[in-house]
């Protein structure tokens, strides 16, 4: 048996209507996973769907910052053996402009979220014994910060402190949580923002291996966190980000 | 869309150079403070206060308070 293998495993994706969850819905349908991805954007969400590999797959459009959508889902959820927390937006806005709204909306979709959605699964019984939980935080907030995203850093250094107290909490039942703090990643996310295509150049520019990271790098992460072969891990922050913070 | 209000909201995103200072004829980037971090200020500036979102890409061209001020215009009409 192959100990990085997911045959079997039943596995959540959140925020997989595109970018990194996308990459990690795939990536795990194709190490064998039974997946259950969600997203906001049904069109995009289907899409996702229609990438991946093999049958029994499920998708369910909701907005989990709704607590009834989010509390439905939980409920029609079967057994998981993996729940990967990856929903999330960045606002890049100088500290002097942000407004409540701002603070409400990047908190509630970054960290309020995987912690409901954490207490939920876990209310619910709907975890089976040694399953992985995987939040998908960042090196923002955690080893480093960037003008203009305070909020996101209070957001993502937040999620990767609830990780720890899960982390513990659950380790009794052999349920493992951990963080990924990936460096910046080509996105749409990051295209759609205020950040220009000749800033973007110079900044890939400082990382050591000279490019952003691939939103399948880190799905193999989470493939590699949510797998057997990491039986042993929990409470911990695996770092991707191109030598970005060796600096 | 109001000329001296912009330029009261541009003149806010200035620590050291006197408000009373700023016309439209003013060249930004000449001045002593000038930074990246003005630019990123007035793209926030911007989107707050006109709900027009501009690249850094987009302001690039512009000098003088009036031809920022005239970009805004367009991207509002």
């Amino acid at each position: 048996m192959n100990p990085f293998s997911l045959t079997g495993k039943t596995i959540l994706v959140t925020g997989a209507s595109s970018g990194i969850g996308r990459a990690i819905a795939v990536a795990c349908s194709q190490s064998g996973a039974m997946l259950i991805i969600t997203g906001r954007n049904e069109a995009r969400l289907l899409e996702t769907f229609s990438m991946l590999e093999g049958d029994n797959h499920q998708q369910i459009t909701a907005d989990l910052t709704s607590s009834v959508e989010l509390e439905k889902l939980v409920e029609s959820l079967p057994k998981l053996d993996g729940l990967v927390n990856n929903a999330g937006i960045a606002r890049p806005l100088l500290l002097q402009f942000v407004e409540n709204e701002d603070v409400d909306d990047v908190l509630q979709i970054n960290a309020l979220v995987p912690i409901h959605l954490t207490r939920l699964v876990l209310q619910h019984k709907k975890l089976n014994k040694t399953a992985s939980l995987v939040y998908i935080s960042s090196i923002n907030g955690n080893n480093c910060a960037y003008i203009g995203s305070s909020i996101y850093a209070a957001s993502k250094s937040a999620l990767t402190g609830f990780m720890k107290g899960v982390a513990l909490e659950l380790a009794p039942r052999g349920i493992r949580a951990n963080t990924i703090n990936p460096g910046m990643i080509e996105t749409d996310l990051l295209k759609s923002g205020s950040i220009g295509e000749e800033e973007l150049e110079k900044d890939r520019l400082k990382y050591p291996l000279k490019r952003y990271g691939k939103p399948e790098e880190v799905a193999y992460a989470a493939v590699y966190l949510l797998s057997d072969a990491t039986q042993w891990i929990t409470g911990s922050n695996l770092l991707i980000d191109g030598g970005y913070t060796l600096q | 869309m109001d000329s001296n209000e912009f330029i009261k909201n541009f003149a806010a995103q200035f620590d050291d150079t006197d408000a009373s200072e700023f016309t439209l004829e003013t060249r930004f980037r000449e001045l002593d403070e000038w930074s990246s971090l003005n630019a990123l200020a007035i793209l926030n500036m911007i989107g707050k206060k006109y709900s027009v979102v501009l690249k850094p890409e987009e302001m690039k061209p512009t000098n003088t308070v009036q031809e920022l001020f005239d970009l805004v215009q367009s991207k509002i009409s």
